[in-house]
Formats: C-alpha cells, sequence, structure tokens
C-alpha cells in the first residue's frame, strides 16, 4: 500500500531542480509525480518516479542528498465531498497529515492525492476502516 | 582507546634508541648541539648576527638550556624579509634540497638541507613512523602532495628508510587513492586529515568499506585537527589515527609524532628543543602551561632556525609517557594563532566550528566559513552540506536543523552566525589542506 517517494534537498537557486531532473530524463526514468516544497534558502524536491530503486542509485551516485520515503496514494471521488470525507476520517482517527499534492492522469471519476503521515500504518486501517481506496504502488505506476 | 595498548614491541625500533635517552644526557646532548646551532648561524646567517649583536651577546654566552631564553626569536616575516637565501648557512654547493612553502600573501617561503639535513629528517619520519607501531612489511601510502611541499618527499624518504613499502600516490584523484588502497593491500596512510575524511566520503559513495581493508593506521598531520575527528576518522575507516607534527620552516613533518598511547605528540627533541612561551610577550613559560610553541633546529646545517616563533599553540605535557620515551610530549595543536578569527572583537578558530558540527550531528559534513562586512559590522556566515544522514524529508526538519546548527555554533562561539544548509559537493574539496574561511571582509 505504501507507495516509495524521492525526496530530494536542493538549494533554492537557478537551475537546481533542472539538474537531477535532466538527470533522470537521460536515463530514462519517468517522473509520475512531483511536488516542490520551498524556503527562501533551500528546498525539498518530491517525486513519485516510474523505477524508485534505480532513480535512487542514479541520483546517489551523482551525489546528490536524497532519501527514500513512504506516502500513501488515496483515491478520492471526483465530486464535492470528496477530498472532505478522507480529511475527516483522518481527523477521527486523530491522524496528522504531514503533506499532501496531487498525483496527475488517473480516472475522470476520481482524483489520487499523496499523502504523508507519521505512521502509515495507521493511516491505511484508519482510510481503509472508513471505505477509502489506498492504492497500491502498480495501480498508480502502470 | 584501551585496545590499542598491547605492547611495546612496537615501539622498540631500533631506530627509535634516541627516544629513549636518560635524561641527563639528553640536556647535556642538547646544549652541545645547541651551542654549535647558535654558533654556525652566528657565523653564517647575517641576520642573526645582527640581532645578536644589538642584545650584546655572542654565541660564548649560551652556557645552560635556560640561555636559550636570551636568544632572538626568527619569525615567518624573517623568512620572507631575506627571500630566497638570505637565512641559508651553507654554501649552495653543499644544499642538495630546496622546499617552498606556498605563499598566500606574497612571496613563498624557502628552505634548504644539505646531504645531512636530509638524513636527518628522514631519520626523523622513520622514528614518528615506528612509534605508530609501523615498520617493514607495512605498505605505506604518501597522499601528501609531492613536489614544493615537505609532506610528500618527507613521508616518502621516512617511510622508505623504514624498510616498508611505499605507495607513492601523491594528492588528488580520490577514487584512484582507494583503488590503490583496495588493491595493494595498503596497511597505513600518510595524508592530512582533511584529505583521508574526503577518501573516507568518497569509498563510501564507491561502495568501498575501509574497514575491510588492510588499512590500519592513519599518520596525519599538516594541520590541525581535532580530538572528535580522530573519533569520527576511526569509527567510520577502522584506523588508528596519529598526528604527526611538523613545519617546513623546521623540516618539515617529523618534529614530532603521538606514540600509541595518544597522550600527547612526543617531539625529537635531541633534534628540534621545545620552549612555549607567552604569544604577547615572548617570556617562556613552564611545562604544563598553555602558550605558542618556539622550536630551535639542534642539528641542522643548511638553515638553523633559532627560536622560531610556530604560532602553534600547545603546551608541554608534564612528566614521562607510559610508552618510555624520555623526549617529552606537547599537547596536540587545536589551534595557530595564525588561523585565529577576529569576528567583532571575538577571536574564533575554526576548528571550533568542526567541533561544534561534530557534537550536534555526531557526523563531519562539509563546510566552509564566509566572512564579510554588513554597514561596517562583521558577519559570519557557516554554510553546511547536508548529509543523507541530515537530511529528512520535511521542510520543519530542515529548518530545526538549521536552527539546531545554529545555537550549537552560536553557544561555542559566542558570536552570533548565520548558518546556511547546502548541496552536497557544493563546497570545494581540498586536495591538501582544508580551505574553510572566505574571508570578503575587505573586499
Amino acid at each position: 500500500m505504501k507507495i516509495k517517494q524521492i525526496s530530494l534537498f536542493a538549494e533554492n537557486k537557478q537551475g537546481h531542480i533542472a539538474a537531477p531532473v535532466r538527470l533522470l530524463s537521460e536515463r530514462g526514468i519517468d517522473i509520475r509525480a512531483l511536488v516542490l516544497a520551498e524556503t527562501q534558502q533551500y528546498g525539498i524536491l518530491r517525486m513519485i518516479v516510474s523505477d524508485w530503486q534505480e532513480a535512487a542509485s542514479i541520483l546517489a551516485d551523482a551525489g546528490f542528498t536524497i532519501k527514500v520515503t513512504e506516502v500513501l496514494a488515496v483515491e478520492v471521488g471526483d465530486r464535492p465531498g470528496g477530498l472532505a470525507h478522507v480529511l475527516s476520517a483522518l481527523d477521527a482517527c486523530q491522524i496528522n497529515i504531514e503533506y499532501m499534492y496531487a498525483f496527475p492522469r488517473f480516472r475522470a471519476s476520481s482524483a489520487i492525492l499523496l499523502f504523508r503521515f507519521a505512521d502509515p500504518d495507521a493511516a491505511i486501517a484508519c482510510l481503509q476502516a472508513a471505505g477509502v481506496n489506498v492504492l497500491a504502488s502498480e495501480e498508480i505506476l502502470r | 582507546m584501551n585496545a590499542v595498548l598491547e605492547t611495546n614491541a612496537a615501539d622498540c625500533h631500533p631506530a627509535s634508541a634516541p627516544d629513549y635517552t636518560p635524561a641527563e644526557e639528553l640536556r647535556g646532548l642538547q646544549l652541545t648541539r645547541l651551542k654549535a646551532a647558535v654558533e654556525r648561524s652566528w657565523n653564517h646567517v647575517r641576520l642573526f648576527r645582527e640581532r645578536m649583536d644589538e642584545r650584546g651577546i655572542a654565541p660564548a654566552d649560551i652556557r645552560s638550556l635556560d640561555d636559550i631564553a636570551r636568544l632572538p626569536f626568527t619569525q615567518k616575516c624573517d623568512l620572507r624579509d631575506t627571500y630566497p637565501f638570505g637565512l641559508f648557512a651553507s654554501p649552495m654547493k653543499d644544499v642538495v634540497r630546496l622546499h617552498a612553502s606556498s605563499g598566500t600573501t606574497g612571496k613563498p617561503i624557502v628552505v634548504a638541507y644539505t646531504q645531512q639535513d636530509v638524513h636527518v629528517w628522514t631519520s626523523a619520519i622513520v622514528r614518528c613512523l615506528a612509534g605508530c607501531g609501523l615498520d617493514r612489511g607495512d605498505v605505506i601510502q604518501v597522499a601528501y602532495g609531492y613536489g614544493l611541499f615537505t609532506g610528500g618527499l618527507g613521508a616518502h624518504y621516512g617511510a622508505e628508510s623504514l624498510g616498508a613499502t611505499v605507495v607513492p600516490a601523491s594528492g588528488g584523484h580520490a577514487e584512484r587513492q582507494i583503488m590503490l588502497m583496495k588493491d595493494f593491500g595498503v596497511t597505513a596512510m600518510c595524508s592530512t586529515p582533511t584529505y583521508f575524511l574526503h577518501l573516507i566520503e568518497r569509498a563510501a559513495e564507491m561502495g568501498v568499506d575501509m574497514k575491510q581493508l588492510p588499512l590500519r593506521a592513519g599518520v596525519f598531520g599538516a594541520e590541525p585537527w581535532s580530538e572528535s575527528i580522530r573519533q569520527y576518522i576511526q569509527n567510520a575507516s577502522g584506523v588508528e589515527a596519529f598526528d604527526i607534527y611538523g613545519l617546513s620552516e623546521i623540516i618539515g613533518p617529523g618534529v614530532g609524532c603521538e606514540c600509541r598511547r595518544h597522550q600527547g605528540l612526543h617531539v625529537l627533541e635531541d633534534l628540534f628543543y621545545p620552549e612555549i612561551v607567552e604569544p604577547a610577550t615572548g617570556t617562556p613559560l613552564p611545562d604544563g602551561e598553555i602558550g605558542e610553541l618556539v622550536l630551535t633546529t639542534l642539528s641542522k646545517q643548511a638553515m638553523p632556525m633559532i627560536r622560531y616563533r610556530t604560532r602553534d599553540i600547545t603546551a608541554i605535557v608534564p612528566g614521562p609517557c607510559d610508552c618510555g620515551r624520555t623526549i617529552r610530549r606537547i599537547e596536540r595543536i587545536g589551534r595557530r594563532s595564525d588561523d585565529m578569527l577576529i569576528i567583532r572583537g571575538v577571536n574564533v578558530f575554526p576548528s571550533q566550528v568542526e567541533t561544534a558540527l561534530l557534537d550536534v550531528e555526531g557526523t563531519l559534513p562539509h563546510y566552509q566559513i564566509v566572512l564579510t562586512r554588513e554597514h561596517g559590522l562583521d558577519q559570519m556566515e557557516v554554510a553546511v552540506e547536508v548529509t543523507p544522514q541530515m537530511f529528512e524529508d520535511k521542510i520543519g526538519a530542515l529548518q530545526e536543523l538549521n536552527q539546531r546548527l545554529q545555537s550549537a555554533l552560536d553557544r561555542v562561539l559566542g558570536i552570533r552566525v548565520r548558518v546556511t544548509l547546502a548541496e552536497a559537493h557544493s563546497i570545494e574539496r581540498s586536495e591538501g589542506k582544508a580551505k574553510r574561511v572566505i574571508d570578503r571582509r575587505n573586499s
């Protein structure tokens, strides 16, 4: 259920995001989702890629500071109240969301959101109990 | 540290005999040699003779070792002012080698050796390496730069004369260094501590576990390094790390070195006479007190140095070492008065930054100090490379890291410091001595 995400440390300077992205594309790695969290001085580039093991070794070999982390991919109905239902379920379980972002290109009727939790297993149990679809990586990467 | 306290056997190398000279005999030898060194300088070095004349003293006035305090000091600027050959006491036909230090400001300084000086230097390094437990059968990789710098050739001749197999790798090409260490079964490494840290980092990136290599000793010198760095090096690489001390003006590496007790560096005082003086006044201080190390060469021919102000801050360790050597020890040199930065009136040593980083993170990231001046006020910024161990996938965690480093530095240095987090490999790596400080205050 847990999806491997690659987080990369980058200084907030021109061209610093381009270098790792270009490297991955040259090596045939497809970036499926990407989000940038930034401060004035530095940022974290978070990516879901077609082959996380390959991508992690390419980036580490090239000297980038990275961490492989785990996120959950949650299917959210593309209608009013879809996201509210997911958030209410988490709230009821008193589970805090560390961050979240959208995963593009999925079914027309629903969207995928990626969540990072301190305790992903507890979050999976909570969401499934509330009838929320937590997707496996094969489902979103195929 | 107990693991290394095994036996004295390795310390009993034949070359080490002078290390065990009975104290009384040693003092007698030093006095005889001091008189000869003063005589030689007086006869052949004009600057020295002029300074002796100004003080109204002559070589005959040196009757005891304590009389050394009557002699004038020699400073680094004296070498620059007399560049290139003004302090030589031998004619050029007797000089077999020249070395020079990279001059960061203006001219370099030049040092000279007669054939006998080279032999003495070599014997000094043999004694240092033997004290580290190295011997015939060891494979010693010398990763100091070969060339005008004294480190490479000094360590090379010493290791060869010890009977070890020398791998003269010189500096640079980290990947090749690691390949040589692995393929040639290198058992000991001679380099700057900074460069070895760089090799540890590269080896890890290459997937080479240094602990699995036959490498068991590292003899590190040419720059000050802290006890925390020693722990880090030993834990990360599995080598026993030794501190070796020297400076070109005196001879190069081999003025002093740790033995396996690691309780200070034995100064080869039958060759290099140590004094500690109060830095501001030049007044001699007793053993045990911290001050500036002053060295006098007792046997050097081509370029004798009388009371050379090293700018290194240390103390002579009182009492004998458990290893049985009679030659005295100095404490490890953590700082040079030359390295001291004065920031907003506060004295700061780059080594303090290192200690703070190691204490907070338990790892030693690459860092660089950048000094600037804004509105007439000194600003100190420390750029710290974020290692994978330090990196967390949360902005909040990075901000905490930043804050943690900043408070540690503020606390240790006593001034406000700005910490910036930098990408791995973004700070220039040194192949030799670390370039830790960029001072843009007057540019």
